[in-house]
């Protein structure tokens, strides 16, 4: 196995937990996708010393990125502004969302990157007071003019908290692709689909033995990669994720993170993350909000290793967040 | 820089030991203690001197054997009229306790009407039963409601019947069926509603097939609570199922004849043989009543079995 790059340094700020970035472990190198090389990683084992000596940003190897021509632009937000009760979470946002890339949007706690996420599959109507200008489409057409229902199957989404529905393992599944108008499908004739959906989410392999025990008996981190498959059962074009690994342990995170990566290819991904080595890990393009602005832009490599604005440059080198 | 020590604990924490306490706290611990113990004595008090009495003159095979003119015992008849009208008032209580919860909890709209039925609901846990039991006279003596009971030779309606006592024991038993349901559901994160609407499912089918579900050990909770305090009712039964020693089946078809006539019930066989009842026969009353506490106390360990299931398969 050849490194394409000089073994990276990765800088840490003072009081950084120093987690192994797992996401280009020798068993990701074959991932057969267009990438060659998105996300760049430390060896595991850099003595900590490395890791705490320069104080500015995280310093990240500058891999050659995608070429442009492997995504597919699927949603834009266009001049989006979104507010609570006439207060704006989001100002004047505009950005795209492509299938064969991650986006990963980042900023501290209410800057509105959740709202924001929200807005993509219109769930921010559920709050009475919310409030969107501006336009986000789907494919060219206006989210507005869908059908909430509709939208919400071609753009799923995953939560913070695993939040497996109190049924079996296959039910959780099966529940999103029985269509409530046509008279319910019967179990054997789910059973593909609903495989395919788990072994998509990588989970198959763990459940297949167990699929009708109930699902809330699962691990965190097989909650969430449940969480997943279900998402993915609808075949939704693009996929929301509100910060999916904050409640779950490192070895499960780095699972997801690695299922993040592989589910690009076949879908947008959109990911809220605290976490920036997260968003280092899993990103192409990262967008960083602050105080409902979106400050800066741009491909997960330049926004960590050079900043162009200020607050950037403060916030993922640790100064506030 | 302050370099002052934290001070040694010299107890193991200050809220471990009451000593340290103000004196009005610990007369209100010491109250507390007390209250508390003495209800459990009164508690234990009834269970056990009901066990002795009932234990002394209930014979086991009382409770599969209907009374006759010689043994005077046989609780089976009563036993089964309790399990009609208890039956009858759950297939009422639980699907509109169930729908009530459900509207209140999921949508609440109009606001208005909502804050209504919840206090109607509050209220209707309030209301003795025996003005409920007068209100279902008054209702089913109606002439467009005779079909339910029994019309006498000059036209009077009875308004006597298993028909008449099931619905107005559901109407009592229906706000334990409520709020417990509803706090059910309200202990459902949100999140859990936005993943099924994430997925692109209806407020219905998200209702349908994950929050009542979810809900299951409260609906089974509310249903056994409910249960258990309809069965004990005793108003509801004298003024609307009759009160009759033996049942009086009205018309030929099968069941229906049952359930428009008249009977009795485990509770109103207390009544009367209670030293103030008209047969006055406090032995069987003793014998019965403990039947009754018995099946009370079995509703409330599936109650409390299943409050403890609730909390094991959950979401953080």
């Amino acid at each position: 196995m050849e490194l394409k790059s000089p073994p990276p340094v990765r800088r840490l700020t003072p009081g950084t937990p120093v987690t192994p970035l797992h996401v280009h472990g020798p068993a990701n190198r074959t991932r057969p996708t267009v990438s060659s090389g998105n996300v760049q990683a430390a060896p595991v084992g850099v003595p900590p010393a490395a890791l705490v000596a320069e104080p500015t940003a995280v310093v990240l190897p500058l891999a050659p990125r995608r070429a442009p021509s492997a995504t597919i632009e699927r949603m834009r937000i266009d001049n989006v502004t979104i507010s609570y009760a006439g207060k704006p979470a989001v100002k004047d946002v505009s950005l795209p969302v492509r299938q064969g890339e991650v986006l990963a949007m980042i900023g501290p706690s209410g800057c509105g990157k959740t709202t924001l996420l929200r807005s993509l599959n219109r769930l921010t109507e559920l709050t009475k007071s919310a409030k969107l200008e501006g336009q986000i489409s789907l494919d060219g057409t206006d989210i507005a003019t869908l059908e909430p229902t509709e939208l919400r199957r071609r753009v799923t989404m995953v939560f913070q908290q695993p939040n497996p529905f109190p049924m079996s393992t296959f039910e959780n599944v099966a529940y999103v692709l029985r269509d409530q108008a046509k008279r319910r499908p019967n179990k054997a004739s789910l059973r593909p689909a609903v495989e395919s959906a788990l072994a998509r989410a990588g989970l198959l392999e763990e459940v297949k033995d167990n699929l009708d025990h109930p699902a809330l008996r699962l691990s965190g981190g097989q909650q969430q990669r449940l969480c997943i498959a279900r998402a993915l059962a609808a075949d939704p074009e693009v996929l929301l994720l509100d910060e999916p690994c904050s409640a779950l342990d490192p070895q499960s995170t780095k699972v997801i993170e690695e299922l993040i990566v592989k589910l690009r290819q076949e879908v947008a991904i959109v990911i809220v993350t605290h976490n920036l080595q997260q968003a280092h890990r899993v990103a192409d393009h990262v967008a960083f909000m602050y105080l409902g602005e979106l400050v800066e832009y741009a491909t997960a490599p330049a926004l960590f290793a050079r900043p162009r604005e200020q607050r950037t440059k403060d916030y993922v080198g640790g100064a506030f967040g | 820089m302050s370099t002052t020590a934290p001070e040694a604990p010299t107890r193991k924490s200050a809220a471990g030991s009451s000593a340290a306490w103000r004196l009005s706290d610990r007369i209100g611990l010491g109250f507390a203690w007390f209250v508390g113990l003495l209800f459990c004595a009164i508690c234990a008090a009834i269970v056990i001197f009901m066990a002795v009495k009932g234990l002394q003159f209930l014979h086991v095979s009382d409770l599969w054997t209907n009374a006759t003119a010689t043994n005077g015992g046989g609780f089976l008849t009563p036993e089964e009229n309790t399990a009609i009208v208890v039956g009858i008032a759950m297939l009422i209580a639980v699907p509109v306790g169930v729908a009530i919860a459900v509207w209140l909890s999921e949508y609440n709209r109009p606001r208005v009407l909502a804050r209504v039925v919840e206090s109607t609901v509050e209220m209707l846990a309030g209301i003795p039963s025996i003005v409920l039991a007068l209100f279902g006279v008054l209702l089913f003596e109606l002439h467009d409601l005779s079909f339910l009971s029994q019309t006498t030779p000059t036209g009077a309606v009875y308004g006597l019947s298993f028909f008449a006592a099931g619905p107005i024991l559901g109407v009592l038993g229906l706000p334990y069926v409520v709020t417990p349901v509803r706090e059910g559901l309200q202990a459902i994160p949100n999140h859990v509603r936005e993943a099924s609407y994430a997925l692109g499912k209806s407020k219905a089918a998200t209702i349908r097939r994950v929050l009542l579900p979810a809900n299951r050990p409260s609906i089974i909770t509310g249903s056994m609570l409910s249960a258990g305090h309809v069965i004990g009712d005793t108003a509801i039964i004298l003024f609307l199922l009759g009160d009759t020693l033996t049942r009086y089946p009205v018309g030929h078809t099968p069941v229906l004849s049952l359930l428009r006539g008249t009977g009795d019930s485990m509770t109103s066989v207390i009544f009367d043989n209670a030293p103030t009842g008209d047969l006055n026969n406090p032995p069987k009353a003793y014998a019965m009543a403990f039947v009754l506490l018995l099946v009370v106390l079995a509703l409330n360990v599936v109650v409390d079995v299943f409050g403890r299931r609730t909390k094991e398969l959950r979401w953080s």
